[in-house]
């Protein structure tokens, strides 16, 4: 597992600055790559790529509905536009042009968004975003990727040039510990949209996390196991489409389930999950953590991941509450 | 009508919300400087001078309502609110950005007496300022419905949107006032997306336009005073520097959020400069 850093001392490994760099890369091979961004080139890092490529970053100035606009009308010709703000701007501000300008005509707009969740936490609820998973997973044609840390992201941004269509992708504001090693380690070797990634196996319980908290959900994991549950750890980083087959698998082996979301409890991953499951009719205790329909406080976001039990002592403590629940010793034979 | 307050008086307050900003600022290890000194005297002015509003009854129907819709600046407009006597300006300057305090690095107008609206997200003042001003009409309130914008803010189409509305609908009471400090996060606005000609550009969407040195108090109260008296809409683009107050910060990008040191002696030698600077 990956150490924890700050972005003001570890300014090379944030996701935004592994988004920025990643991007000028593959525009340095890709000359369909553009970017677009609203007065948010340095926060959101898709400045590194005008600094490579002064030409081919459009900065509209601080008008969402013009940068998602201006990106479809940018794939039409025949680019890949990367288009990046925070997220909340993304989803709502902007979100009719992502809606019907990018997703309705299946353009290749790789929307960016950082500064999702409550990673911005003094910033409050004016730039929280905790909408964007039920937003984005609604549209149709959209592929919804969350990934855990900077490494998966530029991961995921060199793998969505070949995602047909619409693309969404949120990161925190960049000052989160990583899960992995390196881009090299063996989870990120496997790491392919669409395909849920096992940290940990277990028996007992099976954690379902995204995004930010799954590095604290893979710690949680081996806390569990010091308390004699095991529980296995899965990384759902894509959320649509959703890896069905890993949801209805980790059911029939554990029968509980905890999802971990920085996000509404309504409309994200839980929900995702939780609609698999009872299309499956396999049965399965299923316990959301995420932010319960609030506006929430301003606050530091480690406090705030503490307050929403986002932390791996809260995911913990949530895990062995579902441990103690009983599951009804029904005849499960007659499932398969 | 405008409270009597001599334009010295009202020099010493912004002196005062200057050093309140920096001191915040310090105390909360960070914050949007840049936005909230250039707009430091035309909230003072507002606040102590021009608004008709009451602290001790901040629901009041029929009391001015002042938008501030550039929210990053909460820093300048919630130790304001502290200072007219909304708040507790020591616990705001204490708790400012702190894990559930109230005040946070924009606005909540749920949390802050005397906030009349929550802001943060650029571009919402307007429109809801015209809102204010429509029904405060259909109630027979003959207050004034005052915004605060920034330039960069005016990037954002839903203030056209706004502006054209307020004309239409013939808002007499209607003052938009647009903080012209120059700057935007990512550099100057006529860098980024350039917004001249500005005066033309909203008086041709209906406003009558004044312009004045919005960090020069004798202006700033002249221009109020006219903008009052005015039949609105009326927007007045108040010139201004950001950063105004620090010549470290003045007129730069990077001015638009700092981060101060730990060095308790960083923010006295800013607090000196205030002090000791003519204004
Ligand atoms: C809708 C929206 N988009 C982006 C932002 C991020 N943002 C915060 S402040 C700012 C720049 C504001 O510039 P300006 O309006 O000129 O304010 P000032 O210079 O007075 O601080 C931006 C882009 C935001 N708060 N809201």
């Amino acid at each position: 597992m990956g150490t924890a850093w700050n972005v003001y001392d570890g300014n090379k490994m944030s996701s935004g600055a592994m988004y920025g760099r990643t991007l000028a890369e593959l525009a340095a091979k890709d000359p369909r790559i553009v970017g677009v961004t609203a007065d948010l080139a340095k926060s959101t890092n898709i400045g590194l790529l005008g600094e490579a490529f002064p030409d081919r970053l459009f900065n509209v100035g601080i008008a969402e509905q013009n940068l998602f606009g201006v990106a479809a009308g940018l794939a039409k010709v025949g680019f890949i536009p990367f288009a990046s703000t925070f997220a909340i701007f993304a989803c709502l501000r902007g979100g009719e042009q992502i809606r019907t300008d990018a997703a309705y005509q299946k353009l290749p707009v790789k929307v960016i968004a950082t500064h999702g969740g409550v990673s911005f936490g003094a910033a409050g609820s004016t730039h929280h975003c905790i909408e964007d998973f039920a937003i984005m997973r609604a549209i149709p044609n959209m592929t919804v990727v969350i990934p855990a840390d900077a490494y998966e992201t530029a991961i995921a941004v060199k793998q969505c040039i070949d995602v047909p269509g619409p693309f969404y992708l949120r990161v925190g504001r960049g000052m989160e510990p990583l899960l992995h090693e390196s881009e090299e380690d063996k989870w990120c070797k496997e790491f392919k949209i669409g395909k849920a990634m096992t940290l940990k196996e277990g028996n007992d319980v099976t954690i379902i996390a995204c995004g930010v908290p799954t590095r604290d959900a893979y710690i949680a994991g081996d806390m569990l196991e010091e308390q004699g549950v095991s529980a296995q750890v899965i990384n759902m980083h894509t959320l649509k489409p959703i890896d069905e087959e890993a949801i209805i698998e980790a059911a029939v082996k554990t029968r509980r389930i905890v999802t971990v979301e920085e996000h509404n409890v309504i409309g994200g991953l839980g929900d995702a999950v939780a609609s698999v499951l009872a299309q499956s009719g396999k049965r399965c205790i299923l316990t959301k953590i995420g932010i319960p329909d609030e506006f929430g406080p301003i606050g530091k976001p480690e406090d705030l991941y503490a307050k929403y039990k986002l932390s791996s002592q809260g995911i913990m403590e949530t895990v062995m509450e579902i441990m103690g629940k009983e599951i009804e010793e029904d005849d499960w034979s007659d499932e398969d | 009508m405008p409270n009597n307050v001599s334009v010295a008086e009202l020099k010493a307050k912004a002196k005062e919300l200057r050093l309140n900003i920096v001191q915040t600022t310090f105390n909360a290890t960070s914050g949007h400087v840049g936005g909230s000194m250039s707009s430091a005297d035309m909230l003072i002015a507002l606040y102590f001078k021009y608004l008709n509003v009451d602290p001790k009854n901040p629901d009041w129907d029929e009391r001015d309502r002042f938008v501030m819709s550039k929210g990053h600046c909460a820093l300048a407009y919630v130790p304001c609110l502290a200072m007219r006597g909304y708040l507790d300006l020591n616990e705001v300057m204490r708790n400012f950005n702190k894990t559930e305090s109230a005040y946070g690095m924009h606005p909540d107008s749920k949390k802050i007496r005397g906030c009349d609206a929550s802001t943060g997200s650029l571009g919402h003042g307007l429109p809801m300022a015209v809102g204010m001003a429509l029904g405060l009409r259909l109630k027979k309130i003959d207050s004034k419905v005052v915004v605060m914008t920034g330039d960069g803010e005016c990037q954002e189409g839903s203030n056209w949107e706004a502006a054209m509305s307020a004309a239409h609908f013939g808002l007499k009471n209607l003052i938009w006032i647009i903080d012209r400090n120059h700057f935007e996060i990512d550099g100057n606005t006529e860098d980024v997306m350039s917004l001249e000609p500005l005066d033309k550009k909203v008086e041709a969407f209906g406003f009558k336009v004044l312009k004045c040195n919005g960090n020069k108090m004798e202006e700033v109260d002249k221009t109020l005073a006219e903008a009052w008296a005015t039949e609105g809409p009326v927007c007045i683009i108040s010139d201004t520097v950001k950063g105004y107050g620090v010549k470290q910060y003045e007129g730069k990008a990077t001015s638009h959020y700092c981060s101060f040191g730990a060095e308790e002696s960083e923010v006295k030698k800013f607090i000196d400069e205030i002090k000791n600077r003519e204004f």
